[in-house]
């Protein structure tokens, strides 16, 4: 019992990290179309930010995560959508997942080459410690990251249903040409995601990058995750996304155990194929209708 | 000029200009030299099934290198144990067609995105299968020493005639492909590709097209599998894994999805530029990154797509010079 509740807290931790990049992606799909393939990049470059402040402008750690979340919020927010996205978006879906996709190839590259291709060890944010909750041992770590996760997703629901301005990002996503005859800024809302997310994954980044050190490969794992957890939890819910996160996490860390430690990989692929042919819409999702 | 490159007969000139220099090429290439020509050739085959899949009928798939790998697994294996390599060939292919077929029932319920992720989970599956059932892959350490073929007593083991088998092989199953796309078959999936919805009320039977698209470009990355086996002779599932799948739907985007030629273009970029390129070094993939980037961005349709441009930018540039000479003979026949 012990063990299972240490996996069961443990996987909740990834879940909770994995929910927070899947809510950024379907953030992104919802407002402005946007399949995000370098998303797992995403997730991977910000802790890089940070150690490359550290290592070249010589400063202290929490300087320089400020300094990662505001190159994250310009270079993964604003210039991915003014410089990738908003060009593309006329061309369809296709051709921005290839353009995705070489961004993930070139983000993974840069930082191959103009960093280092060895997994780098990362400042945890909190000291780690284990505590002994009824014979299971937690980690402190892994308590913190649930507790950040609930509180970001807590204030992302807040600034989402109870202020104006995230009336008017759901506007947005839900019907443009509507929201911009209502007078609403649909151009600054679409910004508005991009900047959450760019957040969002900075978030992850440091949350997940002193458990799993930080390496360029890392976002190929998380991309995955992140896809999953947004397509078996719901494409166009973020309580959706936040439920396909954390049974993730969950279930990959109970099969890697109990199941196969070799086939923990295929555990997560196989519940998406079957979410997706039994409900293609996700658990909690609505149906998308088709036109001709 | 342009009259004369889009002409039909400079489109045969080049097709035999091209012939000729893959012919030749023993003759003047090293045995380097002569394997990456083979590997693109192999990779264009593979590019060529993802095209049929992709480019022709619209369904997105992210699994083509599991395919290829399916594909070099049963030809290897097979040859390892002594079958001979026709015989793997076409057991390489039925597998593939087979396992592309069951993979299409997805694809009858979602579409775009969805089936994006059905592929590429799919890839991942097969690649945890290539690497975890050791009894019969031999897991991570791969498969070694893959023989060469031996068609009617001509021995294909040395570079200089592996080279020409490949040649053959593949000019064979291109023009299959070229027969594929011409034919009904190709028209229904032009159909699906571009409405479904409407397709099916004109009586198109899409459920049988869509299964059909994917066993079909499946079926080609396994015969692109069973010629890249003998070719590499030594493999292990890491060449099979997502990055493979992810680079074939690259070349197919860039070199042109829905042409004939696009693909072949599409694997040059990808197999033999880096080669060429030496001095960019390991910069290679942040400079490829940065043009797929900047081409999507400009020509979505591919370098295919780019020619076409530019042929017709020309050729609009000449109309207008030739209506400005009328307009001026007329003027000048007023003024008389």
């Amino acid at each position: 019992m012990a063990a299972f509740i240490q996996l069961f807290v443990s996987g909740l931790a990834t879940g909770a990290i994995y929910a927070l990049v899947a809510v950024g992606f379907m953030l992104l799909w919802q407002t402005s179309q946007t399949i995000n393939f370098a998303q797992g990049e995403f997730v991977m470059i910000p802790a890089f930010f940070v150690l490359w402040a550290i290592r070249f402008l010589g400063i202290d750690f929490w300087p320089a995560v400020g300094i990662g979340v505001i190159v994250s919020l310009i270079i993964l927010g604003f210039l991915f959508k003014r410089m990738i996205v908003d060009p593309m978006i006329k061309h369809g879906v296709l051709p921005m997942v290839i353009s995705t996709i070489a961004l993930s190839i070139f983000l993974k590259e840069m930082v191959k080459d103009f960093y280092s291709s060895q997994a780098q060890p990362f400042p945890s944010l909190i000291p780690s410690s284990d505590i002994n909750f009824f014979g299971a041992v937690i980690s402190t770590q892994n308590i913190f990251i649930l507790i950040i996760a609930s509180l970001t997703v807590v204030a992302l629901n807040f600034l989402l249903n109870g202020t104006r301005l995230g009336r008017a990002m759901q506007a947005t996503a839900q019907n443009p040409t509507v929201a911009r005859i209502l007078g609403i800024p649909v151009e600054r809302m679409i910004l508005y995601t991009f900047l959450i997310n760019a957040a969002l994954v900075a978030l992850a980044s440091f949350l997940i990058s002193p458990i799993y050190l930080a390496k360029f490969t890392n976002g190929d794992v998380l991309g995955l995750a992140a896809f999953i957890a947004a397509i078996v939890g719901g494409f166009n819910q973020v309580r959706g996304a936040i439920v396909g996160g954390l049974i993730l996490g969950v279930i990959e860390n109970l099969a890697a155990a109990y199941i196969s430690a070799q086939y923990r990989g295929a555990i997560p692929l196989i519940l998406l194929i079957v979410v997706i042919l039994w409900r293609p819409h996700g658990l909690m999702g609505r149906a998308e209708e088709r036109t001709v | 000029m342009i009259d004369f490159l889009t002409s039909r007969g400079f489109k045969i000139f080049f097709a035999l200009f091209v012939a000729a220099l893959l012919i030749t090429a023993p003759f003047y290439l090293r045995n380097f030299g002569l394997y990456l020509i083979a590997m693109w050739l192999v990779i264009s085959v593979a590019a060529l099934g993802l095209n049929l899949t992709l480019g022709y009928a619209g369904q997105v798939s992210m699994a083509q290198g599991a395919f290829v790998g399916i594909g070099a697994y049963v030809t290897g294996l097979m040859t390892l144990a002594g079958v001979p390599w026709p015989v793997a060939f076409l057991c390489s292919g039925l597998l593939c067609f087979v396992v592309g077929w069951v993979l299409g029932y997805p694809a009858l319920r979602v579409q775009h995105h969805y089936l994006a992720f059905v592929t590429l989970a799919f890839s991942t599956l097969v690649f945890l299968l290539m690497r975890n059932e050791e009894w019969l892959t031999k897991g991570i350490y791969g498969l070694t020493d893959v023989p060469r073929p031996i068609l009617f007593g001509w021995n294909t083991g040395k570079a200089f005639d592996f080279y020409f088998f490949v040649l053959g092989v593949v000019t064979l199953l291109s023009l299959g492909v070229w027969w594929i796309i011409r034919s009904p078959w190709g028209r229904a999936f032009v159909a699906l590709r571009e409405n479904p919805v409407r397709a099916l009320s004109l009586g198109v039977d899409t459920r049988r097209y869509t299964l059909m698209a994917f066993a079909m470009g499946s079926a080609i990355g396994g015969f692109a599998g069973a010629l890249y086996a003998p070719l590499v002779q030594f493999f292990e599932p890491n060449s099979f894994a997502l990055p493979l799948s992810l680079n074939l739907l690259l070349m197919v985007i860039v070199g042109g999805g829905g042409t004939f030629f696009g693909p072949f273009i599409g694997a040059a970029t990808a197999v033999l530029l880096p080669e060429w390129l030496r001095i960019a070094q390991g910069y290679y993939l942040i400079i490829y990154a940065i043009v797929v980037m900047i081409l999507m961005l400009f020509c979505p349709t591919g370098i295919m797509g780019l020619g076409d441009r530019f042929i017709s930018h020309f050729r609009q540039k000449r109309i207008s010079a030739e209506r400005a000479d009328k307009a001026k003979d007329m003027a000048q026949q007023e003024g008389k």
